[in-house]
């Protein structure tokens, strides 16, 4: 089960295990986690934990919520996650997904939901309309000169806040606030789910060395680089884990590496190999 | 009608870097236009029972069913109406034979399985879907996805929960709302789509587009277009080189030519003429 630690000023004050699928933030005692702060609204903030994955929503508080020093209005929250609310911070820890990142054979085999089984999202959104309305019909007891001091000492922690941040935003952490959203999630996969395979691959290129565009070089950035005449000859170069490789892909003649023809199947490069493709010769190199 | 000479499939099914066996099952037909793809469901027994019964029950039975002459009726309208109750009934077949299976072999209780089937006729393919496992097709340099998951994560993203960019790193990536072979019936979602010359469609189970992102896929199939075998296996070797953490399996289907139904009499006498 998830678990949220609160603190502040660095000291830790309590540990909450998310038990409920619906968790209210905010400084009326009604509030499953209460926070008695001028600062935290009456209602502040819900945490909506739907099996494994829990989902942060600001209930239109006063002076915002923070994760990983950016203003949010709804987060899905990560193991490590540190939501600010005033002074007051939260580190929201999974251990199940964190750990299941681990042994991921486990639980990423495909399981069947049934209807019915699940808890319901929808109800989530009226009622927290109903409740966002009930936090602005409510009296607040906060001066506009509070919000002040409490940005600006935010604004302060944020400097701090990419030490905590999760790994897999730090780029967001450190971006101006407002576009942190698209930068974090909009990273390649190979990034965050290729991490078994993100061996470092030396960059490498191809030079071609005969015909007309003898002497150009063509850097090999992508998965996969073609070569050669569609409906002619053409070979193809994946880059891969292991390092590259040249492969057949159409025509009745085979690549020539060496002096030698290939046959149908992949072939790994070294330095300075010779392909000769559609007549044409180039040359295999690392870039160092 | 024989389909052999405008369809062309590649299909290629590897147990991925970390489970030791293959749990999913593909099967093709181009003569009669039909492709199959079935993803076991896990922390069931027997995964790979179900979903090799679903392809071999659908394939088996379409085969029969085509080859007997069903399949020449299937033009125009009556022809998507035909398609669409065709695959209904075999799927519904398959379901229950998947069940009773489960119901009455202890060591088979709760077996199911996700399924793809395409089935192509006068330049039209009807696509039906249980469960997260995807069809694809490009045209041209545009790669669209055919289907949506029967999934929780898609019932998130359609609610507005999350974005498709945050479901990357969803925790419930691998819970289905819907499976063949859990229930006495399924609902399958049956759609039908126009084919183009050249166009390619990609079936896959989960094992692909959890490792390789969507770009990828689009580039290598158009880079690879030439080899439809390889861009098969360079699909899997991705989704391997990444982690390759579920089975994967990919089938692909070029259109080669035009494939339309001959119209009228006259037409429909050569076409019965020619075969």
């Amino acid at each position: 089960m998830a678990k949220l630690i609160l603190s502040m000023d660095g000291l830790v004050l309590k540990e909450i295990p998310v038990s409920k699928e619906r968790m209210t933030i905010g400084r009326k005692p009604h509030n499953d986690i209460q926070i008695d702060n001028l600062a935290v609204s009456g209602e502040h903030a819900v945490i909506v934990t739907i099996l494994n994955d829990s989902f942060l929503e600001d209930l239109g508080s006063t002076n915002g919520t923070l994760v990983n020093g950016q203003p949010i209005k709804k987060h899905f929250l990560q193991h490590n996650d540190v939501v600010e609310l005033g002074k007051y911070k939260l580190k929201y820890m999974n251990e199940q997904a964190h750990l299941h990142r681990g042994a991921p054979q486990d639980f990423e085999k495909t399981m069947v939901l049934r209807p019915g089984a699940v808890p319901k999202m929808e109800p989530g959104k009226p009622a927290s309309d109903s409740q966002q309305m009930r936090t602005a019909g409510a009296p607040q007891p906060m001066g506009i000169s509070q919000p002040n001091p409490a940005l600006s000492e935010s604004q302060a922690m944020r400097a701090a806040a990419p030490a905590a941040a999760p790994a897999a935003a730090p780029a967001a952490a450190s971006q101006p606030m407002g576009i942190s959203q698209q930068v974090s999630t909009s990273q390649p996969m190979g990034a965050s789910q290729g991490i078994q395979g993100a061996r470092p691959v030396l960059p490498a290129a191809i030079q071609i060395l005969t015909g007309a565009n003898a002497g150009r070089e063509l850097e090999l950035v992508k998965p996969l680089t073609t070569l050669g005449k569609p409906g002619v000859q053409v070979a193809v170069i994946t880059r891969r884990p292991q390092g590259y490789f040249i492969t057949h892909v159409e025509g009745a003649t085979l690549p020539v590496l060496n002096g030698k023809a290939l046959d149908a199947q992949a072939h790994a490069l070294s330095d300075h190999d010779v392909i000769e493709l559609a007549g044409v010769k180039m040359e295999f190199f690392f870039k160092t | 009608m024989n389909l052999s000479q405008a369809l062309e499939i590649a299909t290629c099914t590897d147990p991925g870097m970390v489970r030791s066996h293959n749990e999913d099952s593909v099967a093709a037909d181009a003569s009669i236009g039909v492709a199959v793809l079935a993803d076991r469901m896990g922390g069931y027994n027997a995964g790979e029972v179900a979903s090799g019964m679903a392809t071999t029950v659908l394939t088996a039975e379409l085969q029969q069913l085509l080859a007997s002459g069903e399949g020449r009726v299937m033009n125009g309208d009556a022809g998507r109406a035909h398609a669409e109750s065709i695959l209904r009934t075999e799927i519904a077949k398959a379901n229950a034979s998947i069940y009773q299976a489960a119901q009455s072999q202890p060591q088979y209780a709760g077996m199911g399985t996700t399924l793809v089937v395409a089935l192509f006729y006068d330049n039209r393919v009807t696509v039906a879907h249980i469960g997260d496992s995807r069809v694809y097709r490009l045209r041209g340099d545009e790669l669209v996805q055919i289907t949506k998951d029967h999934s929780l994560l898609q019932e998130q993203i359609d609610s507005g929960m999350i974005t498709p960019e945050q479901a990357r790193f969803s925790q419930n990536k691998n819970l289905v709302t819907r499976a063949l072979g859990i229930d006495p019936t399924v609902d399958a979602e049956i759609r039908e789509y126009q084919t183009r010359p050249g166009d390619l469609w990609l079936l896959c189970s989960d094992g692909l587009n959890d490792m390789v992102n969507d770009e990828d896929i689009g580039m290598t199939l158009q880079a690879l277009s030439g080899n439809l075998k390889l861009a098969a296996q360079q699909l899997v070797q991705m989704a391997n080189d990444n982690g390759g953490r579920d089975n994967v399996s990919v089938v692909l289907v070029r259109v080669v030519r035009d494939y339309a139904m001959p119209r009228g009499l006259l037409a429909r006498l050569f076409g019965w003429l020619k075969h």
